[in-house]
């Protein structure tokens, strides 16, 4: 296996990044725009992408879009936002088959292109902004989504950590937006907002596979131009923040399940030395079968189906979740902090250490292997405004002693404990 | 060990019936990091009535053994198996379905090692009283989570609205209650009936040297002897042709009620050919109306019916074969009805040429774009294989296809009889 070759080249405005690859049959083509996330702007970031995806200038109703993304071989688009750190991200992402293996096609990867530049440069507008039927409609759809958390309990949980944890920070913000918002925004705010994102945003733009890259150099460049004036600063360790008091707070449900989920701050992020010694802390800690909170959980104790933590890389938060009997939670509770306290203490291995780090390069080479994965991990390092490539990750990861993970474990904090039990619980009986 | 070659799609296969029945399949993918693993058995949680191996009696197990069972054997006497494979750098799951349960691995290192200890975990069971008591909370707990699920609730909800007796309409995982009798002996009864190498295949893919794998393989299985395998004896219910509950409604706390039209493909065993013609024809039918932008999508998108949940899917098997189409709507009533006018409505559509040659093309593309993930390749070869079909000839099967095909299909795809509702809803 070769290391990944990723060339970047600045045209007309945009970053391109080109990464050849063989080990797909597709090729994908994937645009980022960042902005600051935003109170005043996150429900129009929100709702902006299921307007994108209904149609173009040309192909403005979804019938005719879907008829020629169909006939580009079934191509497959997606366009959605989210966040990272304290970003937002809204991503446009065309994948289609390769014409290598179509022999009897020679213009799939020319037409894709010049669909995906009408994607993100002509859509359907009329003198008022965007169709005011569509318009309506995926108002409608966002809120539906909007309200649909509430029934996936592990989402809302989560959720509502965040909102707890994170009171006042910009990283509290929904990434699907409010409704109240929704419902006095007109048509022309969201076309207004719409036609400042090419100047206001960094735009990124990823195409991976087997491809020639002059030639789609040449086609990209003159599909697409763009003019950024007032692009943000960012500086990503202003996401950073520390605990001021810890704090547990409970809501009652008709649940049969409770969810216990707990965000410690990191104080940790992509740019940091210690990044590489937080992801084996994760790894050690919680995010495999063989982690602590696995074994000591669900394993040693059956208290829980699932156990396990997750780190956001952006702003220095680390989740812990889990899903227990509601009569179970102080005991969970304490169970995991005693992990937490394991792991300051370094009461762990130099073979677990190595075998974590084993675990994470794999899962880094894995998610290589997957094209989407690959696009995801590169573009870490423009939301984390440092050059870190994924060989460079891999070999930082290596090189972490447990002293270093056990210096990152001290700076670890508690921050919120977040319990969604069922009515009639167990917390006070 | 055969070889094929696949030009078109640039794949090389390499397979071998070894000498105790087992079916190993090696897709080398050399420009991959990875390697993909995945040992099956054909056993999954509609095998609840079957002959025992060596035994005569027909024996009927509770709700839930066959996932029971996958969740114990990565427990041994001294260890456990996540264990194993995290030592070797890999990372191990397992699943169980209607019809199969899996084990699988994923690594970039010590590829062979991880091969070997997949086998050896698999073929190895050690199941104790106490350790089967300490599963049941586990699985208590993941059956609570699923309770907790509107979207598994209402999957659940529409197959056994569609199956009368076809134990394809019992929860996979059982019932709290079904597992809290589950004993040691009900796994190793399974276990010796159904993980018989001659029931089981492993296929691997990704980037390892064929010919030493297959060497490695071998070796291993020598060293092991199995008790000669009888024809296995499964005892499967009668399943009427029309659906069992036409509208079943399910109560349990939403903010926007579900709602899933079921359609009951079949109920017994279908032949190699109509089962490709079912699963193509099907698969491109529905995607071309109910897809967004789709002409039926359309209808109900204007009206207003469904939202981004929207989602349609078909699942055939062997002996029983079912599509959903679902959403959550505020208009379960309207939404059900529309979608059962739309679906009686095929009987009558026939499909232009130009429209047919398109959903070809899209077919073709899905299944090119399929092929990017080894796990894909890896999860539908055997089930595909299963039924005397070659998943990587599939694209030539449909550039066949003719539209008299598809205007056959349709004509006789949907019946009134065969369809159900199940609605989720707020009390």
């Amino acid at each position: 296996m070769n290391a990944i070759q990723e060339k970047q080249h600045r045209e007309n405005g945009l970053k391109l990044h080109f990464i050849q690859s063989k080990k797909y049959k597709t090729i994908n083509i994937v645009a980022k725009l960042r902005a600051p996330l935003e109170k005043e702007t996150i429900t129009k970031r929100a709702l902006l992408p299921y307007i994108l995806k209904q149609g173009t200038k040309n192909y403005p109703s979804r019938s005719e879009f879907q008829l020629k993304l169909d006939d580009l071989y079934g191509a497959v688009l997606s366009v959605d936002g989210g966040k990272k750190g304290e970003n937002h991200i809204i991503t446009v992402r065309l994948e289609f088959a390769n014409e290598k293996f179509l022999p009897e096609e020679s213009s799939i990867i020319d037409e894709a292109i010049s669909l995906f530049s009408e994607i993100l440069f002509q859509p359907n507008v009329n003198e008022n902004g965007f169709d005011e039927s569509i318009f309506k409609r995926e108002k409608d759809t966002l809120k539906q989504k909007i309200n649909a958390i509430q029934d996936d309990k592990m989402s809302y949980a989560n959720m509502r950590l965040i909102d707890e944890m994170c009171e006042n920070e910009p990283y509290q913000l929904h990434v699907h937006g409010y409704e109240e918002e929704l419902d006095t925004m007109t048509n022309e705010d969201l076309y207004n907002y719409y036609q400042t994102i090419f100047n206001e945003n960094e735009l990124d733009v990823y195409v991976l596979g087997d491809f020639d890259e002059a030639a789609i150099k040449e086609k990209i460049t003159s599909k697409m131009t763009i003019n950024q004036q007032k692009l943000p600063e960012f500086n990503p360790s202003q996401a950073i923040k520390s605990v001021s008091k810890s704090q547990e707070v409970i809501e009652k449900q008709n649940v049969q399940q409770a969810k216990l989920h707990i965000g410690y701050r990191t104080n940790i992020i992509f740019q940091d030395d210690d990044y590489f010694a937080l992801q084996v802390f994760n790894g050690v800690f919680g995010s495999f079968p063989s982690s602590k909170l696995f074994i000591n959980v669900r394993e040693k104790n059956s208290l829980a189906y699932y156990a396990s933590s997750r780190m956001e890389s952006h702003k220095g938060l680390l989740f812990v979740f889990s899903g227990i009997a509601p009569n179970d939670f102080e005991k969970a509770r304490d169970i995991i902090r005693l992990q937490v306290t394991a792991m300051k203490d370094g009461d762990f291995t130099e073979e677990e250490l190595s075998e974590t780090k084993d675990l994470i390069i794999n899962q880094l080479k894995e998610t290589m292997d997957h094209p989407q994965g690959l696009i995801e991990l590169l573009y870490q390092q423009v939301i984390g405004n440092k050059t870190l490539t994924p060989d460079q990750l891999i070999e930082g990861i290596r090189n972490v002693t447990k002293d270093e993970v056990i210096q990152v474990a001290g700076k670890i904090e508690e921050d919120t404990v977040y319990l969604l039990t069922s009515e009639g619980g167990s917390k006070d009986e | 060990m055969n070889k094929q070659i696949y030009q078109e799609i640039n794949e090389t296969l390499y397979s071998e019936k070894l000498d105790n029945g087992l079916t190993v399949f090696l897709l080398p993918r050399p420009e991959m990091a990875k390697a993909f693993g995945i040992f099956s058995t054909n056993y999954g949680s509609i095998d609840q009535t079957f002959v025992p191996i060596g035994e005569t009696e027909e024996v009927h197990v509770p709700e839930g053994v066959a996932h029971f069972l996958e969740h114990k054997l990565f427990e041994k006497k001294d260890r456990d198996v996540f264990a194993d494979f995290g030592k070797q750098g890999a990372s191990p799951n397992a699943y169980t379905s209607f019809t199969k349960t899996a084990y699988l691995f994923s690594a970039t290192t010590n590829i062979e090692k991880n091969v070997e200890t997949l086998i050896d975990f698999v073929q190895d069971p050690y199941f104790s009283e106490e350790s089967v008591e300490k599963e049941k909370g586990i699985i208590s707990q993941e059956i609570k989570m699923y309770d907790d699920q509107p979207d598994w609730q209402s999957f659940m909800g529409t197959i056994k609205s569609m199956f009368k007796n076809h134990p394809v309409n019992v929860d996979i995982a059982g019932t709290v209650e079904s597992i809290t009798s589950i004993t040691k002996d009900d796994l190793y009864t399974c276990y010796n009936t159904f993980y018989h190498p001659e029931n089981m295949s492993l296929f691997l893919a990704g980037n390892f040297r064929p010919e030493n794998m297959m060497e490695m393989i071998k070796t291993n299985q020598n060293k092991k002897s199995f008790k000669e395998m009888e024809d296995l004896k499964r005892n499967l219910p009668e399943e009427p042709e029309e659906v069992a509950i036409k509208e079943n409604k399910i109560t349990m706390p939403v903010s926007i009620p579900k709602c899933t039209i079921g359609i009951k493909e079949y109920g017994d065993e279908l032949s190699k050919d109509d089962f490709l013609h079912k699963d193509l024809l099907g698969g491109m039918v529905l995607s071309h109306f109910f897809s967004t932008g789709g002409e039926f999508y359309q209808e109900l998108y204007k009206a207003n019916l469904i939202d981004g949940s929207f989602y349609f899917e078909t699942n055939l098997d062997k002996n029983f074969g079912y599509s959903m189409i679902g959403s959550n709507t505020n208009k379960p009533e309207k939404f059900s009805k529309r979608v059962i006018e739309l679906l009686l409505s095929t009987n009558e559509i026939e499909l232009a040429e130009d429209v047919f040659d398109r959903m070809k093309k899209k077919k073709i593309g899905q299944l090119l774009r399929s092929m990017n993930s080894l796990e894909f390749i890896a999860n539908n070869y055997t089930s595909y294989h299963a039924m005397g079909i070659n998943l990587f000839e599939i694209i030539p099967e449909i550039q066949k296809l003719t539209l008299q095909d598809a205007n056959n299909f349709m004509k006789n795809w949907i019946s009134e009889n065969r369809l159900a509702v199940c609605t989720i809803a707020a009390e």
